[in-house]
């Protein structure tokens, strides 16, 4: 009985990880974590629809050196200087690279 | 059988029942709308309509329902653009097309009863919903019994304007229809509320529309507190551009309302002054609103208290709760905070319905002011979670507009605040 039991699991959990490969679309990795929150000014994807420029298309490299620059004070900003302070480089670099990815 | 056996069983039994629901919840996986799981967001504010917008985002496969009592949602931020004359109701008003053309379904309903243990809830229309993961956000509710004479029902003459909407046109048309030098009353509550700013932008924005049309009008500002939101950059403004019209009165200094004359419009200061007013603009102290106390998910202050990573409540698990009517640590309550929320607590969600590892949150605030229509200021903050501190402000990140700024960097904030407005309201409605 037991057996059978035990039996009757393992080939659902062969199944369960057969299965689960289907859903491997499902992925939530730290770029996303952080650029998320930048379409709150900038839109959904970093696609702007009103007056603060877009992201969406830029390149990495470009992102990366603006939100640097930002954080140094050696490029002007109104609120950008604010929030460059609250990335890592290696933040910045996710970040840039999720934005340059976007499609 | 004996009993030991029959409870080996009955254990063996279970667990296999519960990977066969898992197994199917995965292989229907690719199906479409069956997917990985029911999640029901309830309330179609700046938080909720996000998350939801994002749980769709992060997997597809998702059935997901927002609940939200009205057909179209008028937003609180610029909302005091109303009430300066630069705007419409309409500009400020959205609508759940963009939910339901992804794929979310929307119900117009009002939530009557959580039943956290089964995982259902009932709606005013009589229909009961299962869910797996439930997230609440539903806003504030506000606090009549601290001062004396208020009450929802008097809202109508003294309106506090704090949900965008109808109570905007009743401010509206009594600041209208007052003649040139009246006394416009504005009453803001302690902490915590939502918006901190807003009721400051308020007196900007009033100042503006009185400049223009009643130039003799005075706004009186009776705070419960000693200090505000960005109070040098508006107080340096308010001088700047309106003069004397703007004064300021702090909590201690008699500003603190110990009872109103609603037919009368007088106001009585806790320090015994009577203040007689045109227009009253009395906004309540606030807690979260009646469905998360009616569910028992708040504390004894009247907000939730929730696990800051994930915005599961600390009361049930399975609901998660954001915007105003959480406690979000070092965040303050408002629309661009629950839009930041609702994409964590949908990552959250997706997560745990996965059975994978969500990256440590990272989570913003910008909240722009319109002091004039060419003057914008501006408070932001970048924001992470640890387990002692909860959400807590990134060190060095953040802060006000410079105090020194000219006048183009004014200009271009006020800008920005508009382009803020387009991004988020796509963001959450678009």
């Amino acid at each position: 009985m037991k057996t059978l039991l035990v039996n009757h699991l393992c080939s659902i959990l062969v199944l369960l990880s057969v299965t689960t490969g289907l859903c491997q679309a499902v992925e939530i990795n730290r770029g996303m974590m952080l650029s998320h929150s930048c379409a709150g000014c900038h839109g959904t994807d970093g696609k702007s629809p009103g007056s603060i420029p877009s992201i969406e298309g830029k390149s990495a490299e470009f992102i990366s050196k603006s939100l640097l620059e930002f954080r140094e004070g050696k490029r002007s900003s109104t609120v950008m200087g604010r929030h460059a302070k609250g990335y890592s480089d290696e933040e910045i670099k996710l970040i840039a690279n999720h934005f340059a990815a976007v499609k | 059988m004996n009993n030991m056996n029959r409870r080996k069983f009955l254990r063996l039994v279970g667990g296999t029942g519960s990977l066969l629901t898992l197994s199917g919840a995965l292989i229907s996986c690719d199906k479409g709308p069956a997917g990985s799981g029911r999640v029901i967001v309830v309330g179609g504010g700046f938080g909720g309509s996000t998350c939801a917008r994002y749980l769709r985002k992060y997997d597809p496969t998702l059935d997901i329902t927002l609940i939200e009592p009205a057909k179209q949602f008028t937003t609180c931020p610029f909302s005091n653009l109303v009430l300066g004359d630069m705007r419409k109701l309409a500009d400020i008003t959205h609508g759940y097309a963009a939910q339901t053309s992804r794929g979310n379904k929307v119900i117009h309903a009002r939530v009557t009863q959580i039943d956290a243990a089964g995982k259902k809830l009932t709606l005013d229309n009589g229909q009961t919903l299962a869910y797996d993961r439930l997230v609440l956000s539903p806003g504030i509710d506000f606090d009549w019994t601290q001062v004396k004479g208020m009450s929802a029902e008097a809202a109508m003459q003294i309106p506090h304007a704090w949900q965008g909407g109808e109570q905007t046109t009743i401010l509206r048309k009594q600041l209208q229809a007052m003649n040139d030098g009246g006394v416009v009353v504005i009453a803001p509550p302690g902490n915590p509320f939502r918006c901190p700013p807003g009721p400051y932008e308020r007196a900007s924005l009033i100042a503006h529309y009185l400049k223009q049309h009643k130039p003799k009008s005075k706004i009186l500002i009776l705070d419960a507190k000693e200090k505000f939101s960005k109070m040098p950059l508006f107080q340096q403004a308010w001088t700047a551009l309106y003069g004397n019209m703007i004064e300021w009165v702090a909590g201690n200094a008699g500003g603190r309302i110990e009872s109103i004359d609603v037919a009368g419009k007088l106001i009585h200061s806790e320090l015994g002054n009577k203040h007689k007013a045109d227009v009253i603009n009395f906004i309540p102290p606030q807690k979260a609103a009646s469905l998360v106390h009616t569910a028992g998910l708040t504390n004894e202050a009247g907000w939730c208290s929730v696990n800051q990573r994930t915005f599961e409540s600390h009361v049930h698990p399975g609901i998660h709760i954001i915007g105003d009517a959480a406690i979000a640590g070092k965040m303050p309550k408002s629309g661009f905070a629950a839009n930041s929320q609702g994409k964590v607590c949908a990552a959250a969600i997706v997560a745990s319905l996965h059975g994978i590892a969500m990256p440590d949150p990272s989570y913003v605030n910008t909240c722009y002011s319109l002091v004039a229509p060419n003057y914008g200021i501006s408070v932001a903050a970048v924001y992470r979670y640890n387990k002692e501190q909860g959400i807590y402000k990134v060190e060095g990140s953040g802060g006000v507009s410079p105090k020194d700024a000219d006048a183009a960097f004014r200009q271009l904030e006020a800008r920005y605040a508009a382009g803020w407005y387009d991004s988020i309201t796509s963001d959450a409605f678009g």
